[in-house]
């Protein structure tokens, strides 16, 4: 209750409710949230339960478009092999934002230690860490992803692969942008580093995990927080991607990406839907998040008079 | 200036060595070169045999020095799909996607800096907006949708322009088929390109925008202010000579973006190129094109990477004169 | 004796600052005015808005600043009215400014040469030769030495001290007839300050310059200034030659900033502070913005502004400073 009255009686909000743009997409994204993952709540079919799909669904148009074969069971229309595009896009969304989300806890946690420890430690054991993500900065992340997937499922084999394909998107896209948190880190903790209260906390002989975890850190938050919303929208377009060139969730548990896929197959025969509806969805989520996140990044960099 | 150089190159070498290490270990744990000579219906005896004769049994150091002469020499083991050596099959794909890359950089260097300089400058203009409004949904629509969306309504609806393929190709020297002399190669270099440029353009008009309007606010530019310059000397000498440096830095790390892309966009248009390519060397596990491609792109990177640091030394006083007091 | 027009003469100058949600004055109000060739100091603490006046002279206020009001006459024009072309003629050309940190204000990927030759050609046609030349004579003059390897020389391959004299250098290139100097000195080492200080008031004496020097600093204006402002919370508390702002100061503020000098302080006493803080600008009390911290507050201090007039052959901004007898100006 407390940690709510302070964040509603922050700056912060103050200056978000005053933000038409902010306040919309933040709306908008919750409601991807709260829809996707409530999916076992809202979505009128399951689409990982193999028995209530029927073959002979597959392709059905969605209901206003006045096709013969459109079914009022199924409000978006089918996909190809017959599931409900509507609850098919909700738990797809779920699994985006799980990925999403969970890459960035993952990316955050390596990048933000191995930058700590880049920046207070110096020396080689810098120079070291941060060419290595320097390198691996400049083969993109979304090219590593590529390669580590890829990989993954050459030795683990289809199978293995598709049962836990959750995590190791998780893991492979996680791995594949601390990067970008190890380099912010260290830039704020050089800048921190000669600030006096460190010179003070070291003078009073405190230990330097300590003053890295307990002094630091907290100082580096802010651009941290910056770039931890676009990463997210980041994570999940690779997740898409991957998806969509058949490295990332297989086609039992499926994605809004391998829906986009699968619907490619068919676009030449006219099933535009199957694309369409996951495409405007994907692109909705991202969106939200990047908007949230350009107004979240203009607001904590004051000295840019944007008026 | 040299010694810059130096380290640069020594740094790109050593890389490439670490990429020759990760390419040799994915090809030693994925698939088996055995495999990839015989078939599957050898018995056991002899594919021990084999092995022993090919050296598979050697300590993995021994293995990889063997891998690396064989790199140098052009030689990257056999595509087990194609029955050719891989860098052949790289080589024969190459030309695709870097003309589709070629172009597509183009046309982005080309319209990005107008409009992103301009965005900065007249910022709340009506089309800066539009711009930046542009580019913020540009970025959050994935390459392939676009790609996936632009062959429904040129191809599929309007069926004014091909979807798939390169079309028509003229040999303008040996191993390089280009499609920019045909009409129809043209034709089927349109929607790969404006795909690809849909992701890459709005990424660096916000690039050059942001970096543009940080400049714009330095004591330097106010102090040209002060001394009566001219306006556009300002902006065109003052302002985007230091806008160029982190946008060349920057700029630089993008291009495995593109690569990636580009794979994707390749994949949609069925593009003969090195991305398809390799998309369908995962799906047949032929670890050796794989590994090829991984070489072949990481060589590119590196090489592309280092030409890039250079250039930023020899644009940025501060390296090329090698620092001050 | 007929007295000239002065060189400069500001009447009433305002600046605000446009913020999303309100209007916030840095500059309330400043009058003074500068001879040919004489040197004011402007001095106050941070924030008081001596910077926001010398960048208002020349219209140079950053977004979202604005002058708001008020005159800046200059050589027979109001140059608060003047359109950007005619300021442009005006910058670096009749008027130069000298900002603070060399580092930050010289641009890092152009030499020193084209930054200097730059500025004349933009007010005058002139040959690259020429103007090479009198580049050199101007670096001659700054005393920096061997001019003509320097020519080609970036920014970073200079120290600190070397860097504020190309400065100055450039600003003397079209022969101005007012110098704005805005903390020269701050960002250098205190053994160089000395150095640049001179070298500004000789330059001044010898090209027959104005100079409005902006600084915090009392030591050093004292040794520059023939006169001096002393600002506070956006307005003058008091305006004086130096001799009088230094030895017989009027305005409780001044009288307080001389006290707190460590030399005026006997050995091992505590330093004299003038209790609490200058307001910021969104905190300015109703009238006199000095009310909190003043010994000798009274109840008309805290409703009406008090206005700067002349008393006792200076001008203050105090109601409860009186006018004593005998002590007009001759």
């Amino acid at each position: 209750m407390r940690l709510f009255k302070k964040i509603t009686g922050s700056n912060l909000f103050y200056n978000f409710l005053r933000d038409p743009m902010a306040i919309g997409s933040a709306t908008v994204l919750l409601f991807l949230i709260v829809a996707s993952f409530g999916a076992p709540i809202f979505a009128p079919h399951n689409p990982y339960d193999q028995t209530t799909i029927d073959i002979m669904d597959a392709e059905l148009p969605p209901i206003w478009t006045g096709a013969a074969d459109a079914d009022s069971r199924f409000l978006l229309g089918t996909d190809p092999q017959g599931r409900d595009m509507l609850s098919t896009m909700l738990y797809g969304m779920r699994v985006s934002v799980l990925i999403g989300v969970g890459a960035v806890v993952l990316q955050s946690l390596i990048g933000i230690i191995i930058g700590l420890i880049a920046g207070y430690k110096g020396g080689r054991m810098e120079a070291l860490l941060m060419r290595l993500a320097d390198v691996q900065l400049s083969f993109s992340t979304y090219m590593v992803a590529i390669f580590i997937s890829a990989v993954f499922q050459g030795i683990f084999g289809m199978g293995v692969y598709s049962d836990y394909a959750l995590g190791l998107l998780i893991l492979v896209i996680g791995f594949a942008e601390w990067p970008q948190y190890a380099r912010t880190v260290r830039a704020s903790v050089m800048a921190e580093k000669n600030k006096e209260y460190v010179e003070a906390a070291r003078v009073i002989g405190l230990p330097q995990r300590r003053i890295m975890f307990r002094h630091i850190l907290p100082n580096t938050m802010t651009p941290v927080l910056v770039i931890s919303t676009v990463q997210v929208a980041n994570a999940i377009m690779s997740e898409a991607a991957l998806s969509f060139i058949g490295l990332g969730m297989p086609p039992s548990q499926p994605s809004l990406g391998s829906l986009i896929k699968s619907g490619f197959d068919y676009i030449a025969s006219g099933s535009w839907w199957i694309s369409l509806f996951p495409g405007i969805a994907l692109v909705v989520l991202i969106l939200s998040i990047n908007l949230l996140g350009d107004w979240l990044r203009d607001y904590l960099n004051p000295k840019l008079y944007k008026d | 200036m040299f010694a810059f150089i130096i380290r640069r190159i020594t740094q790109a070498i050593f890389v490439m060595l670490v990429i020759s290490v990760i390419g040799f270990a994915i090809k030693q744990s994925v698939g088996d070169p055995v495999r990839e000579i015989t078939g599957i219906s050898v018995s056991v005896a002899e594919r021990d045999a084999l092995r022993d004769k090919l050296g598979l049994n050697d300590p993995f150091p021994v293995q990889w020095f063997r891998f690396v002469k064989g790199a140098l020499h052009g030689d990257l083991g056999n595509s087990f799909k194609y029955k050719k050596p891989a860098v052949q099959v790289i080589l024969s794909k190459a030309p695709a996607t870097l003309e589709l890359v070629i172009t597509t950089s183009i046309l982005v260097v080309l319209l990005s800096i107008p409009i992103g300089i301009y965005a900065a400058i007249h910022s709340k203009s009506w089309w800066a907006r539009m711009a930046m409004g542009g580019s913020i949904i540009g970025v959050s629509i994935p390459v392939f949708l676009t790609a996936i969306l632009l062959i429904y309504v040129f191809a599929v609806w309007l069926q004014w322009l091909p979807s798939f393929g390169r079309g028509e190709l003229v040999e303008i020297f040996p191993g390089w088929k280009s499609g920019f002399f045909t009409r129809s190669g043209l034709a089927h270099l349109l929607l790969p390109t404006v795909s690809l440029t849909s992701i890459m353009l709005p990424l660096f008009i916000r690039l050059i925008r942001a970096e543009m309007t940080e400049t714009l606010q330095t004591e330097y530019v106010k102090y040209a202010r002060a001394r009566g310059l001219k306006e556009k000397r300002i902006l065109y000498v003052h302002a985007f000579k230091n806008t160029l440096l982190p946008v060349i830095t920057v700029g630089g790390v993008q291009l495995g973006t593109l690569i990636a892309f580009t794979i994707l966009t390749e994949t949609v248009f069925q593009w003969g190129g090195m991305g398809s390519m390799f998309i369908k060397a995962v799906e047949d596990a032929d670890t050796s094109l794989m590994v090829a491609y991984l070489v072949f792109v990481g060589l590119i990177f590196v090489v592309v990477n280092t030409v890039v640091d250079v250039i930023y030394g020899y644009v940025n006083p501060m390296i090329r004169t090698g620092g001050g007091k | 004796m007929q007295k000239q027009e002065p060189l400069l003469s500001v009447r009433e100058l305002s600046v605000a600052f446009k913020m999303r949600d309100c209007v916030l004055t840095a500059v309330d109000g400043v009058s003074f005015d500068l001879d040919r060739s004489q040197r004011l100091g402007l001095v106050g603490e941070s924030g008081a808005g001596k910077s926001v006046t010398g960048f208002a002279l020349l219209n140079l206020v950053s977004r979202p600043g604005y002058i708001s009001g008020g005159h800046v006459f200059f050589e027979g024009r109001d140059l608060a009215t003047v359109s950007e072309e005619e300021m442009r003629n005006i910058r670096g050309n009749r008027i130069s400014m000298i900002f603070q940190d060399p580092m930050m204000t010289l641009n890092p990927v152009l030499t020193i040469g084209q930054q200097m030759i730059e500025t004349l050609k933009a007010h005058r046609h002139i040959s690259q030769h020429e103007a090479e030349k009198l580049a050199l004579s101007k670096l001659q003059k700054v005393a920096i030495p061997s001019p003509e390897k320097r020519l080609t020389q970036y920014p970073h391959e200079f120290s600190g001290g070397m860097r504020q004299r190309i400065v100055i250098a450039i600003a003397l290139l079209t022969s101005p007839s007012l110098i704005i100097a805005d903390e020269p000195t701050t960002a250098l080492d205190v053994t160089i300050q000395a150095d640049i200080m001179e070298l500004l008031l000789n330059l001044c004496e010898e090209e027959e310059m104005a100079l409005l020097l902006i600084t915090h600093d009392l030591a050093v204006v004292s040794q520059v200034a023939e006169r001096i402002a002393v600002m506070y919370a956006g307005r003058i508390a008091e305006l004086g030659s130096t001799e009088a702002i230094v030895n017989a100061p009027q305005h409780p503020y001044t009288q307080g900033l001389l006290k707190a000098l460590p030399q005026k302080v006997e050995r091992r006493k505590r330093l004299n502070q003038i209790p609490g803080s200058m307001p910021s600008l969104q905190e300015r009390p109703p009238g006199c913005a000095f009310y909190d911290r003043c010994e000798l507050r009274g109840e008309i201090c805290h409703r009406e502004i008090p206005r700067l007039e002349e008393k006792n052959g200076g001008l203050v901004a105090c109601h409860m400073v009186k006018t004593v007898a005998g002590k007009e100006k001759k």
